[in-house]
């Protein structure tokens, strides 16, 4: 396969115009395994890539005050049936700036993939910095996904996260974000993810909240069904004063799903304040009658109601 | 308007008992319900109303009644929720479902057959939400409870049932919002709809043609709605004090 040809299959998975990428305006890397495809940069964005034998070296540098107008965007694909990616990112987000990243993680027709990420973030003070991952993944389950992330905040900064998977069955999953919080600084992560077949879902998204009045809203939605499972280990750790944290994992099994959450706490001054709830069951009762009651059958009701959690 | 000899049933409610518990919640209720007409159910806080609705959309835990419901003269009771809704029978909840993340858009289309972008925003229109403003928003605990039974109504519009029971439509409804809704249901009456209210309320009561007055989970008098009204209003007692079908005032159905 051409490259082109590479990537239009890869633009296509994942639902995107390739034309956005003709607006000199819009960054963007595109990779499939281990070779850039095309990119482009604004002013203020540094970005190097350095292939690997299996896989990219990517170093992103964002300038002091700097305002990116438009999302980033990150493609990284695995075209073929087999493979291994493996992606080093090291990020800095200078003082200041702002931008937001989306990448598309895309493995249409993985048979047996691995995607392992590892990922050193550094959000400096005052800047804001948002990652969108969303994965496009083949039907079989032969996915598999290591992203491994740790995340400095800076004082007054604020890190968000959202991972989402549009397409496709999970493989195997294992999330592990740990972020680490300055005064002032906040910290969102969010996954939303819906397992089916034999697919295994695990989260572990930590942050420690360092600086006084740090902030943390660590939030996972996960649907299993048939015979997947998953296991939810997020942690706040608060251990200066005033600072917030939130811890919220909701579950919904279905079918021989098996689903663990294990929401930890823990907080070492006595001017702190973290919650946490999580809550693990079938699609709620009322719900489902009601969308029966419209004439769906219990099947159609219970989709409509974990993509609507998961959106 | 009160029906003639000629009229057909769309649904019988023949002797229908049902226990909750170790408390029986109805007592033998036998109700014709007439194509096209607007009835409405009537009785105080616990006389069962919402107990009647439940049991005639089949819900979990209501399944297993005595006696016999025949929609179009064929016996429902052992179908599902979902069978019966197909059939054309839905029920607009006293207390709507609150979903989480799950988009207005979604909801209200998830009854309707195939229908346009632009008939969803009608049905909102209609029931009085601007359609920029809620089309995207969740169907959760950020609606406040009027615009969700709006919400709900919108859904029973798109879905185009052959008979609706609306329970409470009026609660948490603003004095204006209750004339669009009567207006929905003359909507939904012309479209074909079978209209049954569950209400408390002198001017949704006035909205039908026909009233059952429910007491201790017994019909205890039917008729024209507005002498039920009346009775309901300035008469009704706790059930067991008089009973007005041994005064001989209904009326002829
Ligand atoms: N699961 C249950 N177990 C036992 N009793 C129940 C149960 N559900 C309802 N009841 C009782 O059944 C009676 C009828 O309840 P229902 O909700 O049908 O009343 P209603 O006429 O709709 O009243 P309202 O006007 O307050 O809505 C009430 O006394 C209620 O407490
Ligand atoms: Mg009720």
């Amino acid at each position: 396969m051409s490259d082109d040809t590479v990537k239009q299959e890869l633009y296509s998975s994942i639902g995107q115009d390739p034309h956005t990428f003709d607006n000199p305006e819009i960054a963007h890397v595109t990779i499939n395994e281990n070779k850039v495809l095309a990119s482009n940069t604004v002013p203020g964005l540094t970005v190097d890539v350095r292939e690997l034998p299996d896989g990219i070296d990517l170093r992103m540098e964002l300038e002091e005050n700097r305002v990116i107008q438009y999302p980033v965007h990150m493609c990284f694909g695995v075209i073929p049936r087999t493979g291994v990616q493996r992606i080093n990112l090291d990020v800095v987000i200078g003082k200041n700036s702002k931008i937001s990243l989306m990448a598309h993680c895309s493995f249409p027709f993985a048979v047996d993939v691995k995607h392992i990420m590892d990922a050193k973030i550094k959000v400096m003070d005052g800047a804001e910095y948002s990652y969108f991952e969303r994965h496009v993944h083949s039907e079989t389950g032969g996915v598999n996904v290591l992203p491994k992330a740790v995340v400095d905040v800076g004082r007054g900064a604020r890190f968000r996260t959202e991972f989402q998977l549009l397409k496709g069955r999970v493989g195997i999953m294992d999330i592990d974000y740990e972020t680490h919080v300055a005064e002032e600084g906040l910290v969102e992560m969010t996954a939303l993810v819906s397992g089916s077949g034999d697919d295994h879902i695990v989260l572990h998204e930590t942050a420690f909240l360092e600086g006084a009045s740090s902030r943390a809203v660590l939030t996972s939605k996960v649907a299993v069904r048939n015979n997947a499972r998953s296991e939810v280990f997020n942690k706040i750790v608060a251990l200066a004063p005033y600072a917030r944290g939130h811890v919220d994992c909701k579950e919904i099994i279905k079918d021989n799903g098996v689903a663990v959450a294990t929401p930890i706490v823990d907080v070492r001054d006595a001017h702190a304040h973290v919650t946490h709830e999580a809550a693990i069951g079938s699609v709620d009762k009322k719900q489902l009658e009601t969308l029966m009651s419209r004439g769906m059958d219990e099947d159609e009701a219970s989709e409509v109601i974990i993509q609507g959690l998961l959106s | 308007m009160t029906g003639k000899k000629t009229d057909k049933s769309i649904l019988e409610l023949r002797d229908l008992t049902l226990r909750l518990g170790d408390r029986q919640i109805l007592n033998g209720i036998t109700m014709d319900i007439w194509e096209g007409h607007v009835h409405a159910i009537v009785g105080t806080n616990g006389a069962g109303k919402s107990t009647l609705a439940s049991t005639i959309m089949g819900l979990a835990g209501y399944r297993d009644f005595g006696g016999d419901i025949l929609f179009r003269g064929e016996s429902i009771k052992r179908m599902n929720i979902d069978e019966r809704a197909r059939l054309g029978i839905t029920l607009a909840w006293q207390e709507p479902a609150r979903f989480e993340g799950l988009k207005v858009r979604d909801f209200i289309a998830a009854g309707a057959k195939n229908e346009s972008e632009a008939g969803l925003a009608h049905a909102l229109e209609t029931v009085g939400l601007r359609p920029d403003e809620f089309m995207y928003r969740a169907v959760d605990k950020t609606l406040s409870g009027g615009e969700r039974k709006k919400v709900e109504l919108a859904s029973i519009l798109l879905m185009k049932p052959g008979l609706a029971f609306l329970d409470e439509p009026d609660s948490g409804i603003d004095i204006d919002s209750i004339q669009r809704i009567f207006r929905v249901v003359k909507l939904l009456r012309g479209e074909g709809t079978t209209v049954v209210f569950i209400t408390h309320s002198k001017a949704v009561l006035e909205q039908a043609d026909h009233a059952f007055l429910l007491c201790g989970g017994r019909v205890v008098d039917q008729g024209k709605s507005a002498r039920i009204s009346k009775y309901f209003e300035n008469e009704c007692m706790p059930c067991g004090v008089r009973d007005p079908l041994a005064r001989g005032e209904t009326d002829e159905r």
